[in-house]
């Protein structure tokens, strides 16, 4: 596979305490990788560390197989957690000096600046200070200069805290227009359900150390419990039927000539064994395999039990529909 | 695409980039109102410190009339009018002249009686208002040397005798150059220009130190910086800042000194007469030489006549090397700046607010303030090794030489301070530049300076 970007073996310590040990991570190309971990994990210090603000103790990184140079800035955007603006600064004018940081000429930047303002509907406020902007308003506008310059790789921490549920969707759909586009996209948040939605890679930190990483649905997959939802109707035989060395059923009920069930498979990947014993029973009418969520995965990996509340799987299971893809 | 090629050179890259912060940083400054304020009422403020002493001494005095009823007839020679204070003598009794001031024909009447000169207490001065104080003072000194000279001429001393003793004492100071050359000194002067330069210095340090403090303190406060540093590094983020502050400092004194000199210029040729004076040096170095004691004296007393304070200032202004002085000026205030600035920087990245800044800011201070309390001793003894060696410290030089500066300073002491100042501002820069980097990314941390310590000591 095609890395954008990989930190092997990085350690940083802090007088007292480690941030990281021997961490590595490796961001394939054109994906959104999502870099999870409870606070204090030491997600910041590795995004600080690939951002260049500090330097590690230990390990080497690579951007696209080049040892990280300072000039590599110009091809990274970061958005950190904390972010903010100079108040008393014009917006548009501040915006044209960042983009100058990023090595964008200040002609070229005002002109696109005018684009993506008119687009995110800021182009009134071009000229107003930056403390008559809304919290929401002053996002955008760091959003639009984080990925300005048209970086490779772009570096969200927690980017959608502050917005509203408008303009999170609106932020979505500019995040997966740029991993389409091409770009490579490190995305740091505590958000599973965004997790679940937009990352294609995830790496787990915790207590300084890297617990678990890869594609999500290799992730979910291993966390799977063989627990499937099925629904049937139009009943030839008893659902007992299936009870025996390869199946367990676990619950089931009847409605309106509707039977739904959940089933456990006692052996890994037996859903199409699964799916044969159940044509002769009745009329398939769905079937999910029921997979933890990253919640749950991230709790269960973290504390090293799924979370109590979801013990049945009622309250948190997602369903993973084989029949529908 | 990429919109930009990536450049190959590091170094212009990061030039590139200070210069963009230097830019902000300026512009952001000097658009201000405050800014704009301080540059056209610094140069008018300062002006009229200068030229007030002269318009003073001409325009604020009012003729001050006063009449005299002398009964013993002794004085009415003795007290003659002066620029201000004009004297009228009288030949009336006492009640008519004291109708005249009821009617404000005189502002005060002066009564000498018969026994004056046996009784002194018993002479009055009668006036509606509060007696002129100069007035007073004026006729007091007159009246003190022409009792004086009849007491002794009653003793029996000749007043030849008396004239020929009166010795007045002026020493002309003659400073010795470098080139065994003599030319008149002008310590009024040196030691003026040289706590206004030392001032100053002092001034712009705190002033645009401070700037630089806040301006960290903001970006930090801000949490932009986070933004800023993943762009530049956080050394470049300091020095553009701190450069950006001093070139508004820089620019503030140049237009300072322009329009002071602009301000002065056009009063001066308002009002010629208030500036007037006669160049008496030369008379006073021809009469050191000519080595006639009634000549000398002679010249002396004419000049002495002519001159006037304001003429004195001039003169001496003349004689000061400017350019030596506003080159030391532009270095020292530079130099100064920078060594400070990057330790107030410093300060301003290890705290979250402007309430913290006390603690760490009293070392800092403490060499400036030492500066200033230090400063009359340094006046008195321009050359002395209490001058001499803070001069030479990079914490205290950039305002102790500029207070000997208008003294004249050996060129050795210039070179070994700068040098040190030079070296002192790269050093306090690096430490600076440790503290900065990991500072502005710590927050809600009281910081020690143990603490700091560790910051300095990280990789």
């Amino acid at each position: 596979m095609e890395y954008l970007f990989r930190a092997e073996s990085v350690s940083k310590s802090y007088t007292g305490h480690k941030a990281l040990s021997n961490v590595s991570v490796r961001v394939p190309e054109g994906c959104i990788f999502g870099l999870l971990g409870p606070n204090g994990a030491g997600k910041t210090t590795l995004i600080r560390i690939i951002n260049q603000i500090i330097g590690p103790d230990e390990g080497s990184l690579l951007y696209r197989n080049e040892v990280l140079r300072p000039e590599h800035v110009h091809r990274i955007g970061y958005l950190p957690e904390e972010r903010g603006l100079y108040k008393k600064m014009q917006v548009g004018e501040q915006a044209i000096y960042l983009a100058q940081l990023k090595g964008v000429p200040a002609s070229k930047a005002k002109k696109m600046l005018r684009e993506w303002f008119e687009k995110f509907d800021l182009l009134p406020w071009w000229n107003k200070k930056v403390e008559e902007l809304s919290k929401g308003m002053a996002q955008k506008v760091q959003f639009i200069v984080t990925i300005l310059h048209k970086p490779d790789l772009l570096i969200f921490d927690e980017p959608f805290s502050g917005f509203d549920p408008i303009n999170v969707n609106l932020l979505k759909q500019e995040i997966l227009n740029l991993r389409n586009n091409g770009a490579t996209i490190i995305f740091s948040t505590h958000n599973m359900a965004s997790v679940e939605e937009l990352c294609d890679h995830i790496a787990l930190i915790n207590k300084s150390e890297k617990i678990l990483d890869g594609n999500v649905r290799d992730i979910k997959n291993n966390y799977a419990t063989n627990i499937f939802q099925v629904e049937l109707s139009n009943l030839q035989q008893p659902l007992e039927r299936l009870q025996g060395t390869r199946f367990e059923i676990i619950s089931a009920h009847q409605q309106n000539g509707m039977l739904t069930a959940r089933v456990q498979a006692l052996h890994q990947g037996e859903s199409n064994e699964l799916i044969k014993a159940l044509i002769p029973i009745g009329q398939v009418n769905a079937f999910y395999e029921l997979v933890p969520n990253m919640n749950d995965i991230f709790i269960k990996t973290v504390t090293g039990k799924f979370p109590q509340q979801s013990s049945d799987y009622e309250l948190s299971v997602h369903a993973n529909s084989y029949l529908t893809e | 695409m990429p919109i930009h090629t990536l450049q190959n050179n590091p170094y212009t890259t990061a030039m590139n980039k200070i210069s963009i912060i230097i830019q902000r940083e300026y512009l952001s400054r000097t658009k201000k109102k405050s800014f704009i304020v301080m540059t056209i009422l610094g140069p008018v403020l300062m002006a009229a410190l200068m030229i007030a002493p002269a318009l003073v001494a001409t325009l604020s005095d009012p003729k001050y009339s006063v009449a005299i009823v002398d009964d013993s007839d002794l004085f009415y020679t003795a007290l003659v009018s002066t620029g201000n204070i004009t004297f009228t003598p009288l030949d009336v009794h006492i009640d008519s002249a004291m109708v005249l001031i009821e009617d404000e024909v005189y502002d005060a009447v002066l009564h000498i009686p018969d026994i004056a000169f046996q009784s002194p207490a018993s002479m009055r001065i009668f006036s509606r208002r509060t007696v002129n104080f100069e007035a007073k003072a004026h006729i007091e000194s007159v009246l003190k040397n022409e009792f004086e000279g009849l007491k002794l001429t009653v003793k029996g001393i000749d007043p030849e005798v008396l004239m020929a003793v009166e010795t007045p004492i002026n020493i002309a100071a003659i400073r010795i150059d470098e080139a065994g050359q003599q030319a008149a000194d002008h310590p009024v002067v040196r030691t003026g220009l040289g706590f206004l330069g030392g001032m100053m210095i002092y001034l712009f340090i705190f002033l645009f130190g401070y700037q630089v403090l806040r301006g960290v303190l903001e970006e930090k406060t801000n949490r932009i910086v986070e933004i800023i540093v993943s762009s530049v590094k956080p050394f470049q983020l300091m020095m553009g800042k701190i450069l950006g502050v001093g070139l508004v400092g820089l620019t503030q004194f140049v237009i300072w000194v322009v329009f002071t000199f602009i301000i002065v210029f056009v009063v001066r040729s308002a009002f010629p007469e208030v500036f007037d004076f006669t160049p008496a040096q030369e008379v006073h170095i021809t009469a050191a030489q000519s080595l006639n004691p009634d000549e000398m004296q002679r010249q002396i007393a004419q000049t002495q006549a002519e001159n006037t304070f304001a003429g004195e200032i001039m003169e001496g202004l003349a004689a000061i090397n400017f350019p030596v002085v506003l080159l030391a000026f532009l270095f020292y205030f530079l130099g100064g700046f920078l060594l400070y600035a990057a330790l107030f920087a410093a300060i301003g990245s290890a705290v979250d607010s402007e309430d913290d800044t006390q603690q760490l800011m009293l070392p800092v201070t403490v060499p400036l303030i030492f500066s200033l309390v230090i400063m009359q001793s340094v006046l008195q003894n321009p050359d002395g090794p209490l001058a001499f060696w803070l001069s030479i410290i990079p914490f205290t030089s950039p305002i102790i030489m500029m207070i000997r500066i208008p003294f004249g300073v050996p060129y050795f002491d210039v070179a070994l301070s700068a040098a040190l100042l030079i070296l002192g501002f790269i050093a306090t820069t690096w430490l600076a530049g440790k503290i900065y980097r990991t500072g502005i990314l710590m927050y809600g941390k009281k910081v020690t300076y143990a603490e700091l310590w560790k910051w300095i000591t990280y990789r």
